[in-house]
């Protein structure tokens, strides 16, 4: 079975939506990191954003967002896969009804954050 | 007339008899544009070399029979066009997954045991007698399972799950959704007995949804949907048992 997942594109992209599962680990530390220092005082806070603000901190950022967009964009491909189905007025809900429907809401939910906190930065 | 046209196809052969191991041989088939994979098989069987063996039997996408990794793809062989290659080469092995009993046909009896454990068929809910006459099912009861109904026992899906490759034991797709099939029946009574296996160590958690068995099923049965599904069912069961007078046991 080595190499099994090269063979087929579709097993490529399950090995790579299964490992960009990592870089969501990855940014949740980052956050809980942040979230330590805060704890430990104001001067440990303003050294984790200077952190933050650095170039290499902004290219890992970017890399962060390309993978977790990946990462949910395929998440929620496989919703009709792995979810009972829905009906709605005794009819089935188409499973590409479902995957767009999540889609959105997710975009929504980003775009709704990024406008809350940018906001509060203002 | 236009000049014949000719396709190389590669078949993965093994003789048993006379191979320590499974070789790969290029036949040059001509072909019509209405020519199947399945009849470029035939062709080879009948003009280069007789002993070549393969399953098939209804040539209409219905018996199940003739499913072979195409291009590495889980394919039925009489769905699949000759034309759609054409100029490439086209490489048929048997099906991935399952022990090569004779060049192109695989050891089902794994499968057939894994069918029979899921006990496919109805266990009554409440027994009735010939006078009390027959189980009522509405139309919407009917709708619950009929997507399970159709899966034509062709094994694509098991060539197509990277899991059942790594452990053999695992139920599958097809097995779990006719499981599922029956499961979801108004007139069965069967679910308990049948979750205990899909719960079990060979059961639905072997799946780390893939997803491409119910890519490659030819009849839409979306057998990965079924398996998914008694993820869910099967950790109700397992938190509800606490709820339960005897936590659950019989
Ligand atoms: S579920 Fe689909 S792919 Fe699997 S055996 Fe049945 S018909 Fe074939
Ligand atoms: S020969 Fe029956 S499904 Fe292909």
């Amino acid at each position: 079975m080595d190499g099994w997942w090269k063979k087929n594109p579709f097993y490529v992209e399950y090995m790579v939506h299964e490992a960009t599962a990592l870089f969501v680990a990855a940014y949740a530390i980052v956050l809980l990191v942040g979230l330590v220092r805060l704890g430990q005082g104001l001067e440990a806070w303003t050294g984790w954003l200077e952190a933050m603000k650095s170039p290499l901190s902004i290219v890992f950022h970017l890399a962060l967002l390309v993978a977790i967009a990946y990462h949910a964009l395929t998440w929620f491909k496989l919703f009709p896969l792995t979810m009972p189905p829905i009906v709605v007025n005794g009819k089935r809900v188409e499973p590409n009804v479902v995957v767009s429907t999540g889609w959105t809401a997710a975009i929504i939910a980003s775009l709704a954050l990024l406008g809350i906190v940018w906001r509060i930065a203002a | 007339m236009s000049e014949q046209k000719v396709i190389e196809i590669e078949v993965l052969r093994y003789l048993p008899e006379s191979d320590q191991a499974p070789r790969s041989e290029v036949y040059k088939v001509p072909f019509t544009d209405d020519m199947s994979v399945l009849q470029g098989a035939q062709y080879i069987k009948d003009h280069f070399d007789g002993s070549l063996t393969f399953r098939w039997s209804c040539r209409m996408a219905i018996c199940g029979s003739c499913g072979m990794m195409i291009n590495g793809i889980p394919k039925l062989s009489c769905e699949t066009f000759i034309r759609d290659y054409y100029p490439n080469r086209i490489t048929i092995e048997a099906l991935a997954n399952f022990p090569i009993e004779k060049d192109l046909v695989v050891d089902l009896s794994g499968f057939i045991e894994k069918l029979e454990a899921i006990q496919p068929y109805i266990i009554p809910k409440e027994p009735r007698t010939v006078e009390q006459g027959e189980y009522i099912q509405t139309p919407a009861q009917f709708a619950e399972y009929i997507q399970f109904t159709s899966c034509i026992n062709c094994t694509l899906c098991y060539a197509a799950c990277p899991q059942v490759g790594l452990n053999p034991e695992f139920i599958g797709p097809a097995a779990i959704a006719l499981a599922h099939r029956y499961n979801m029946d108004s007139r069965d009574g069967g679910q308990a007995q049948r979750m205990e296996l899909l719960a079990s160590e060979d059961g639905v958690y072997n799946c780390s949804a893939v997803g491409y068995c119910s890519e490659v099923c030819p009849k839409h049965v979306d057998p990965g949907n079924a398996v998914n599904i008694n993820k869910i069912n099967a950790a109700k069961d397992y938190f509800l048992r606490f709820l339960s007078p005897k936590g659950g046991a019989k």
